[in-house]
């Protein structure tokens, strides 16, 4: 427990002339997740912020040392668990990079279509919690419609809705059933729609932007020191995007842009993630456009050929010798892998999400490190709040979209 | 354009015998240094202004049992932005004297993912702000990442484990199941 003295660095003007601690989390409503905020209050400004984290460490590094790489899939769907399909994709593209598997057009494009819808379920959860934080429910209320509306949407391609496990080392389990087009579209009609009313509701909201203008800044310098990636160093002016920078799932073939705000605070982050879900939008139908536009068997093939890592169809288990014998080593963990280590990086919902993954040539990592962008940027977060308002915090704490799955991994 | 045998030669240029080694891997440079060194090369890659690694993307530790006098290996991961390109330095410490410099001065970043380190590997960050442990519980008193530490044999017969379905017994007083 950290200790926080009393009577600190009080200002002149201060009323109180004296300060109060107060316990923000581990298990208040505003945190939003298991952490906590020790406060130092002199009345309502906050003089110290002391973040404390790790309620929920659950140790999935030690853990995925001793998994077969396929069973640290589900480890990664509790890192961010509002966009669980990127962390496992991200963690897959990491694993397929490192033994050399290359993924057929069709496989790379179902991803990209999952991790941007991923991408808003993400963003729709934090704009719209921001919205609940500054006194408005509306909007929170109706937009949450539709990430019902993307969940159906995993459940139907995966067969789970929040940790996902999605797709496999080497592509998807099996190709999206035309249920799960029907749904993908009927997304694709409705959201935009939706997303222009919450944007109507808030963009030019007196009270919002009272709220959140001003709030909970941070300078570009201040933010690339303390590592922000994603939306929150976006929205402090630097078009750091992974997606471009080192591009995955053939994203430079995409036309996309990448927002920035000015002055990096609660609502250039909330209009950030606003634009970015437009632009997943606009990602998926050309992901969906491009699929249409594949020809022969690039047109069918939705997962890569790597007996090794890639559990062969069940009728094969059944009648083949082959791929029993495959079944039965992935599945028991001894697929040898080879020594090296790699670095591997996916845009996150909250930024760069990277895997550090170094293998001694056994049959599961040597040591896996993931960088999560949460615990990060969590640093800077007395810096944003000290000399703010009580209130003020909340906010800045959910625009700043953290989730204790990612900061205690 | 930068380049990973741009960067080694004036890491070399500049140090000299202190960089022992290097290591390239899908593209990323990995350079072997003296750990009293740290901040030094870590500051010269940040002023120097055709290298400019200014944003610190990752740092870790990794345990080898196996290499004795050098079991700790604190890794960091930095970045030139503006030229898209990253660099990792690779300090190897004695696990019975893990000291090395604090980076949390120069990098904010460094902060938590030192205590990270702390927490983890026990590696003892010289002159870091407030080194305490920051996921396990302040009373814990070992490194939970190292190697020694084996996580549960899922074999194991000797464990009263009867409730989780692996054999043993259970003692369930006057009841019987």
């Amino acid at each position: 427990m950290a200790e926080v003295k009393h009577n600190i660095k009080l200002p002149k003007e201060s009323l109180e002339k004296t300060t109060q601690t107060i316990n923000l989390g581990p298990t208040h409503p505003a945190t939003h997740g298991v952490f906590q905020n020790i406060l130092e209050i002199d009345g309502e400004k906050i003089i110290q912020a002391t973040p404390t984290v790790g309620y929920i460490h659950r140790a999935f590094e030690k853990i995925a040392e001793r998994k077969p790489l396929y069973q640290v899939t589900p480890l990664t769907d509790r890192l961010n668990y509002c966009s669980a399909p990127i962390n496992n994709i991200g963690w897959h593209l990491t694993v397929e990079k490192f033994v050399g598997i290359d993924i057929p057009a069709r496989a790379q494009y179902l991803r990209v279509i999952i991790m941007e819808l991923a991408r808003i379920s993400d963003h729709l959860i934090c704009n719209s919690i921001l919205g609940v934080d500054s006194g408005a429910f509306t909007g929170f209320l109706y937009i949450f419609q539709y990430r019902e509306l993307i969940y159906e949407i995993y459940e139907e391609i995966c067969g789970s809705r929040l940790t996902t496990n999605i797709g496999r080392i080497g592509g998807f389990e099996r190709d999206f059933s035309e249920t799960a087009w029907t749904k993908i579209n009927k997304f694709l009609d409705e959201y935009p729609r939706v997303l222009k009313e919450f944007e109507d509701l808030f963009n030019r909201n007196r009270i919002f932007i009272e709220r959140t203008q001003g709030v909970g800044g941070i300078s570009a310098e201040r933010a690339l020191a303390y590592g922000f990636t994603g939306p929150n160093l976006r929205a402090a002016g630097v078009d750091y995007d992974v997606r471009i920078q080192k591009p995955y799932c053939r994203y430079q073939e995409f036309d996309f842009k990448v927002p920035v705000g000015t002055t990096g605070d609660c609502y250039d982050r909330y209009l950030v993630r606003n634009e970015e879900m437009w632009q997943s939008i606009s990602l998926i139908k050309q992901a969906i456009q491009k699929i249409g536009e594949l020809k022969g068997e690039e047109a069918t093939k939705y997962h890569a050929d790597a007996p090794d890592f890639y559990l062969p169809l069940k009728k094969d288990v059944y009648t083949k010798m082959e791929a029993l014998i495959y079944h039965f080593k992935i599945i028991m963990g001894e697929v040898d892998i080879p020594a090296g280590e790699l670095y591997n990086a996916v845009e996150g919902a909250n930024g760069e999400l990277g895997y550090y993954f170094i293998s001694d040539g056994g049959r599961s990592a040597y040591r896996l490190h993931f960088r999560r962008p949460c615990f990060i940027y969590y640093q800077a977060y007395p810096e944003l709040v000290e000399g703010s308002m009580l209130s003020d915090a909340i906010l800045t704490m959910s625009s700043l979209n953290l989730i204790a799955g990612e900061l205690d991994a | 354009m930068l380049n990973s045998k741009f960067v080694l030669d004036k890491l070399i240029e500049k140090f000299g015998e202190v960089i022992t080694g290097y290591e390239e891997s899908f593209g990323l440079m990995a350079i072997h240094a003296d750990k009293e060194f740290n901040l030094k090369i870590l500051q010269f890659l940040y002023d120097e202004e055709d290298l400019a690694f200014r944003f610190l993307t990752d740092l870790t530790a990794i345990h080898y049992p196996d290499h004795k006098g050098e079991e700790l290996v604190v890794t960091y991961l930095v970045y030139n932005m503006t030229q898209n390109f990253h660099i990792r330095l690779k300090f190897a410490l004695d696990i019975n004297e893990s000291n090395i410099y604090t980076a949390s001065q120069l990098h904010p970043t460094a902060n938590w993912l030192e205590r990270e380190c702390y927490d983890f590997f026990g590696v003892n960050f010289v002159g870091h702000p407030n080194l305490i442990r920051v996921m396990n519980v302040d009373e814990m008193d070992y490194f939970p990442l190292r190697k020694e530490f084996p996580l549960e044999d899922q074999t194991r017969t000797d464990k009263d484990d009867e409730m989780f379905g692996r054999g043993g017994h259970f003692n369930f007083g006057n009841f019987s199941v």
